[in-house]
């Protein structure tokens, strides 16, 4: 559906990004993931059409983004950081203008905008005037506007920036709503969102594709068998003890345990991967083993080592 | 086509909904008012003719400023709000945007401008005009006001905020009337070109007296279509920013 390849921007002497390649499907929503100043907005910029990348290609269902701009454009909906909106108009009356602008008939404008009222829940403000309109209703005017025109391909710039908690899960349900009818990609800053939201995620760090993959494919690759849970029922020190003894293991520590009296969660940490070793150690010390699992690592936790990865890389 | 016509009734609307508009046709109609029965009116006796010449003479002042306060929003205000994104990932091209955009004022300035009728026909009162010279006046102050606001659209397409688009096109109208006074001042054949560049001077004079022609009309419709294309060329060069 898209394929970018070797993506390049140049602001002057700085690159926003550099050698960005990456592929989505039909159908997919994906996550873009970074930093403030990563290179989000200008890699979304450029997928938009509004920029064009120093060097590289952009290809949307077969058409090339710098030689068929107009073509791509009635394709995409682009909803900005700011939501482009024209504050002196009313919210129905906004949508029909955007939807002939995209190129609609006026009289399908004005059919298709009941639908964009009910996906983005503003039915109840479609008289209302723009700019009387709270930031939560702007953003989802914001969106009305990328969608009136049923572009397969749906470009979001951190939507949900600004929002409140109670804005942000609606927002999140909105969009994982638009699946299925669009190709999606969404920006942010805010982990949880492209955690809850995506079925993919690429991290992008100063301007270069740190990681990508799911949730969980992030998690496995980064955490390897350097954190593991264990549950294990017998004398908690005496575990604890075992478990110190394995060659690699780092540390060992007791959390908190709740329900089952006699099992004990532990925290493990190796230098590699000692899950078949640890389990033959308390197996052979006469514990009960009930579980043993990588510890989950936030999103988050997952996101600062990448980024500090990448810092450090880029420091030496 | 149909992209000109979407732009224009959208600006169109914007005008007529936001107080800037209001206070502009207000001010001119002021000032417009005020000198007509200061100096036009008021003053010595003097022919019908010269009444009405009068007025077209500040009336094209009026027309300069009000062209360059109407077209300073065009563009800079849209990116000043970010609403520019919406027109440059729509499949539209920048000349079907600058021509919306262009024509939305000339249309609001020319409804502004039919408001001052008002005052040639008082003179029917305690004179006799010809209608030939009412309607070559009004036609050159719309020319007028074509060429300021595509020099405004101008300023606009250059400067971030709405003021610096003022300032600019300011500047510039003031630089191409300065034309009219290096012409008093040199010698030919520069006195010939300054004269022939001013925006006003040579080529208004005319219009003032009701007389047309083909020459005046062309250098003002020349200047619309210059910064026309301008404006078209910057908005190109910023549209993949």
């Amino acid at each position: 559906m898209i394929s970018a390849q070797g993506l390049t921007k140049f602001y002057g002497e700085r690159a926003a990004v550099r050698d960005l390649s990456f592929q989505i499907e039909r159908g997919e929503i994906v996550g873009i993931l970074g930093l403030n100043g990563a290179g989000k907005t200008t890699t979304l910029r450029i997928l938009a059409c509004l920029l064009l990348p120093s060097t590289g290609r952009v290809t949307m269902n077969g058409l090339e983004v710098s030689e068929s701009p107009h073509e791509i454009r009635k394709q995409v909906g682009f909803l900005p950081e700011v939501p482009p909106l024209y504050s002196e108009m009313t919210v129905e009356s906004f949508l029909v203008f955007a939807g002939e602008l995209r190129g609609m008939r006026r009289a399908d404008a004005e059919a298709r905008v009941g639908e964009v009222l009910e996906i983005t829940a503003t039915k109840d403000v479609r008289g209302e005037m723009i700019a009387n309109l709270s930031h939560g209703y702007k953003q989802r005017v914001g969106i009305g506007q990328a969608i009136i025109h049923k572009p397969p391909v749906l470009i979001l710039d951190e939507p949900i920036s600004g929002l409140d908690p109670v804005q942000i899960k609606e927002m999140r349900e909105m969009i994982r709503g638009l699946k299925g009818r669009h190709t999606i990609l969404v920006s942010s800053h805010i982990l949880p969102e492209i955690s809850q939201t995506c079925d993919r995620i690429i991290v992008i760090q100063e301007g270069q594709i740190v990681a990508t993959g799911s949730e969980d494919e992030l998690v496995g690759k980064l955490a390897g068998g350097q954190k593991l849970h264990l549950i294990v029922r017998g004398e908690r020190e005496a575990a604890i003890a075992a478990i110190k003894k394995v060659e690699g293991v780092t540390a060992c520590a007791g959390l908190e345990s709740h329900g089952d009296e006699g099992a004990h969660h532990l925290q493990v940490e190796t230098t590699k991967d000692l899950r078949e070793e640890l389990s033959r150690a308390v197996v052979q010390g006469g514990f009960g083993l009930l579980r043993l699992s990588p510890a989950e690592m936030e999103l988050e936790s997952i996101f600062v080592r990448l980024t500090q990865k990448t810092g450090k890389e880029a420091r030496s | 086509m149909k992209n000109i016509a979407l732009i224009v009734r959208r600006e169109l609307a914007a005008y007529l909904k936001s107080p800037m508009g209001y206070i502009i046709v207000a001010a001119v109609l002021c000032i417009d008012g005020l000198l007509f029965n200061v100096y036009a009116l008021g003053g010595s006796p003097k022919l019908s003719s010269e009444v009405l010449e009068l007025f077209f003479y500040f009336s094209s002042g009026t027309t300069m400023i009000a062209s360059v306060f109407l077209s300073m929003r065009l563009i800079a205000e849209e990116r000043q709000t970010g609403t520019l994104t919406l027109l440059f990932t729509s499949p539209i091209k920048d000349h079907e945007i600058v021509l919306g955009k262009f024509l939305s004022a000339l249309l609001f300035f020319c409804l502004l401008t039919l408001l001052t009728l008002y005052m040639p026909f008082l003179i029917f009162v305690n004179g006799k005009v010809s209608l030939g010279h009412i309607f070559g006046g009004y036609l050159g102050l719309i020319l007028l006001g074509a060429a300021s606001i595509a020099i405004g659209l101008f300023g606009s397409a250059l400067g971030k905020s709405q003021i610096i688009a003022a300032v600019t096109s300011g500047g510039l109208v003031v630089a191409l009337l300065l034309f009219w006074l290096l012409g008093q001042v040199t010698e030919p054949p520069i006195r010939d070109v300054a004269s022939f560049m001013a925006l006003h001077g040579k080529h208004f004079q005319p219009f003032q007296q009701g007389v047309l022609n083909s020459r005046d009309v062309f250098y003002y419709l020349s200047v619309t279509y210059v910064f026309l294309v301008l404006t078209t060329h910057v908005l190109q060069a910023r549209r993949w920013r």
